[in-house]
This record gives structure tokens, sequence and C-alpha cells, in this order.
């Protein structure tokens, strides 16, 4: 009875909904330190990495493209709506370059390799937990760690900041061709404004935030799959949470990461 | 028969939460020797392999393997323990993203460091010995039955040439003929290579097929152990019930 009236508690169940939730991140916390050592200590699987760099990095070049392509048409587009209210048309590739590279490119970059590839990493490893794999890998003395997660962060962390320097580029490329075909610009002046206003530190801050992102997405996608229930809801609930997670990180990390170098 | 202990667990004991899974298990696997552990479904048999084999850590007890106990080593002996083990899981396990002879090489590749060629070689006899040919060593795992993947799942618990050799329910889910060949093939495998065995399984006939010794664990604790040809005169009515079926107690 007791236990029904705690359970009817409002109070009660907000508390246990808290104290889970600061489980789930100690539970977290202490998965990516693990896998931290991990990555600083031998053996390395070469061949893995290579295959994650594939994975991770060539796979998603269609959807990195694709995605960063299209917002910088639109960023021109709607750009130039609003400045030609207040006759400042030439401000459109200024505002192209430094959306892109700041936060567009990182972000959208980040977003679309959560969708593809920590869902991935989660139902891959999370079907592998429930098919006794994972202890079948232990019992091969391969640590799964090792094996399975350290691979996959190192290639995150190393390919993420390229992927998002090839979004930079299509970004930038998307905007110079609406700027030029749609928007009647001088192409000459147009890369003007472009080389400009390019910094080498909203590249170097772009590249930065991606391998973190690259980082929180392998963890997420990761801890998620080795911690999945049983069947096949088990698998499903576990590629969902990895995504979301990995997404709303990315854009908290994102905003203390823009506060840190750009807000001083 | 040999009278030497190869392992020895003691009074072990784990629980999840409140429920208490093992309550004290005393068993005893002599070298070269099989034993199997035979019980109902969900009374603790996988708990209690993975218990010894390090896949969960026990609360409290002993299992002493060659006369160490495992359970208080460091991670980095515990490895090197895990090197004398061959595993064979209730559903195979199989990596499937490997192909039938990269399976089987796999614990050589990782853990002696040999070259691809002479693991693959040593994988295809491996193979042999239970009875698949070349032509399935480049398939992917997806392409076997449930029999020929049990069979590449023994081949793998073999590669490493273990001591000791464990297996969970090795033959659910197969039918009656495939169920008898994976039976020959384990006894092949252990009384034939002189390997240590612990099977545990809900399958009375595998059981006899398989066993040396057969001991039952029923609420967490052995209740019954002995010769295989004393199973039938027990005189435990947990164990009668098990080995005829029966709904209810007698």
């Amino acid at each position: 009875m007791i236990q029904n009236g705690s359970r009817m508690n409002p109070l009660a169940a907000i508390g246990r909904s808290t104290i889970t939730f600061l489980i789930n991140i100690g539970r977290v916390v202490l998965f990516a330190l693990s896998t931290i050592c991990h990555c600083l200590q031998p053996p390395f699987y070469f061949r893995l990495i290579l295959r994650q760099f594939i994975e991770i990095g060539y796979n998603s070049l269609p959807i990195v493209g694709m995605t960063t392509l299209c917002s910088g048409m639109v960023v021109a587009l709607q750009s130039y709506t609003g400045f030609a209210k207040f006759f400042a048309e030439e401000a459109v590739a200024t505002v192209v370059v430094i959306s892109m590279l700041r936060e567009l490119s990182p972000i959208l970059t980040g977003l679309m390799v959560a969708g593809r590839v920590g869902a991935t990493m989660a139902a891959e490893i999370g079907a592998m937990q429930v098919a006794e794999q994972i202890d079948a890998l232990t019992t091969l003395s391969t640590n799964p760690y090792k094996y399975l997660i350290v691979p996959r962060v190192i290639a995150s962390i190393i390919i993420l900041p390229f992927l998002v320097l090839i979004g930079d580029i299509t970004g930038v490329f998307g905007g110079f061709i609406i700027g030029i075909y749609k928007l009647n610009f001088n192409p000459a002046s147009y890369i003007f404004f472009i080389v400009q206003y390019l910094e080498k530190i909203d590249v170097i801050t772009g590249m930065i935030k991606a391998s973190i992102f690259g980082f929180l997405i392998t963890i997420m996608g990761c801890y998620q799959g080795f911690n999945a229930r049983k069947g096949a809801r088990g698998v499903g609930v576990a590629t969902t949470n990895a995504v979301v997670t990995a997404s709303i990180m990315i854009l908290l990390t994102n905003y203390i990461i823009t506060e840190i170098f750009f807000i001083n | 028969m040999t009278n030497i202990i190869k392992l020895r667990i003691r009074n072990l004991k784990k629980s999840f939460g409140s429920k208490v899974v093992l309550d004290g298990v005393n068993l005893d696997i002599y070298e070269g020797k099989s034993l199997v552990v035979i019980g109902a479904s969900g009374t603790g048999k996988s708990v209690l392999l993975k218990c010894i084999i390090g896949l969960l850590k026990p609360d409290s007890g002993v299992v002493e393997i060659d006369g160490k106990n495992v359970i208080s080593l460091p991670s980095y002996e515990r490895e090197a323990c895990m090197r004398k083990f061959g595993v064979l899981f209730q559903g195979g396990a199989l990596f499937d993203s490997l192909s039938v002879w990269e399976n089987v090489a796999f614990g050589l590749i990782a853990d002696r460091d040999i070259n691809r060629s002479t693991a693959r070689s040593i994988a295809l006899k491996k193979l042999a010995q239970v009875g698949l040919n070349e032509d399935v060593a480049n398939l992917s795992i997806s392409d076997l039955s449930g029999g020929m993947q049990k069979r590449v799942s023994l081949a793998r618990s073999i590669a490493n040439d273990p001591k000791f050799i464990f297996f969970d329910e090795p033959t659910t889910g197969l039918d009656p003929i495939m169920t008898n060949i994976i039976n020959k093939l384990i006894v092949k495998c252990t009384r034939d290579l002189g390997i240590t065995g612990l099977l545990i399984t809900h399958d009375i006939g595998s059981a006899r097929k398989i066993a040396d010794r057969i001991a039952m664990l029923y609420h967490g604790k052995i209740i019954w152990e002995g010769a295989v040809n004393k199973i039938d005169t027990s005189g435990n009515k947990y164990v009668n019930q098990f080995i005829n079926g029966e709904a209810e107690l007698r």
C-alpha cells in the first residue's frame, strides 16, 4: 500500500526520474572515461579503424555534401531577401561564409552523422549484445571495448573534421551558385567578399567542434548498443536513444564551444 | 579414471537485486571428464556458466581453475586464463560480419597474433574435425543452417586447443538427427581430445550421451550429483521429475 501510495505521489515520481537520470549520466561518463583509457592503450586494430574511416567518413560524404550544399543555397537566398531592404546585398557572401563555417556546417554534419552512423552503431552493437557476440569476444581473449568501440571513436574523432571541411566547401559553393546564377552577383566580387571575411579561426573552431561531436556520437551509439535490452524492441529503443541523446548533446556542446570561442 | 580436479567451485552465490539465482553452488570437475549440469529453464544454469567463465562477477564464492581462484584475478590475468577456455554459446554467437573461416580463426588471430594464411589453414582443419569441408570456409554465417552454425561454433571453441570447453545448451532448437550429430561431435571433441568439459542443458537425452557425471541445479543449489549411469536410481524426487518430464512431483 505504501509502495502504491508513493508511486502515485508526483513528487516521488519526479524524484525517482531525477535519480534515474543522474544514474544514467554517471554510467555514460564512466563509459566515456573507460573508452578514453582504452584509446590510449594497445592493442590497436588498424584494419578496423580503416574500415570505420570508410563507414563513417566516405559513406557519409553524399548526405553531408547534399545537406550543406542546400543549406548554403538557402542562406544565400534568405540573407539576400533581408539585406536587400537595407541596400546591403554585398553582405550575402560574408553571411554565407560565416554562418556555414562557424555553425551550419559543423552542426548539420554532426546531426547527419548522428542520424546515419550513431544509429548504425547502436543497432549493430545492440544486435551483437543480444546475440551474445560481445560475450563471445570476451571468451576469445578480445576486449570488446578495444575491438568494437575504440576503432569507432578514433575514426570519428579524426574523420569528422574532414567531413566538416568538405561541408564548409560545399556550403560556400552552394551560396556561390545562388549568388552568381540567381542573384546576379559578379563572380569576382563574390569571391573577393568570401576571401576577405574567411578567417582561420572559423575553420579551426568548426573542425574542433566536429571532433568533439564525433566523440559524442560514437560514445552515445556504442553506450546504447552495449546496454541494449534483449529482443528487437530493445535494439530499436537503443537506436532511437542513441540518435536523440547524441543530437541533444551536439546542440548543447555547440552552444558551449561557441560561448568559449566567440563571446569574449 | 583421473582424480585430478581441474575446476573446483565452492559456495558460489549470485543474486540480481532481491532474486537469488545461485545460492551456494559446489561442484568439482575432473581432468578430461565431462560434467553436465541439468535443470529446468530459469534455474540459473547460464548464470552459473557465466560466473565460471568470468562474464558475470559472483557475489561470493570460489572458482578454482588448476588450483587458482580466478574470481579475484586482475583483468590481464583473467584474460590469460580465458585462453584455456573454449565456449559454445546457446545461439552460436558467431560474428555475422566475418566469413566462416574468420570466425573459427578469430581467437587464433587475436590471441596468438599469427598471420592470416596460417590461421586459415588451422581453421580448415578444425572445420574438418566437425565435419565441414573447405567449401563452406568462405561462406557468410547467414548462408548456413542452424546445425551448420552450431558446428562452426564448435570448431571455433576448439580452435585454440583449449584445456576446458563450456557448452551452453548446445542442442537447443535443433532437430533430433542434428542433435545427435552435435552430441557425437561434442563427445569426440572432449573424450578424444581429452578436454575437460562442462555442459549445461535441459535436454536429458544429450546429457546421457555426453556426460561422465551429471549434476542437477534446483533453486540455486546442486541437489544431486553422480555418475551418468546412476541418474535413474538417484532417489531424488526432483531429478526423477526432471528426467521423466513430469508436470508435477510424485
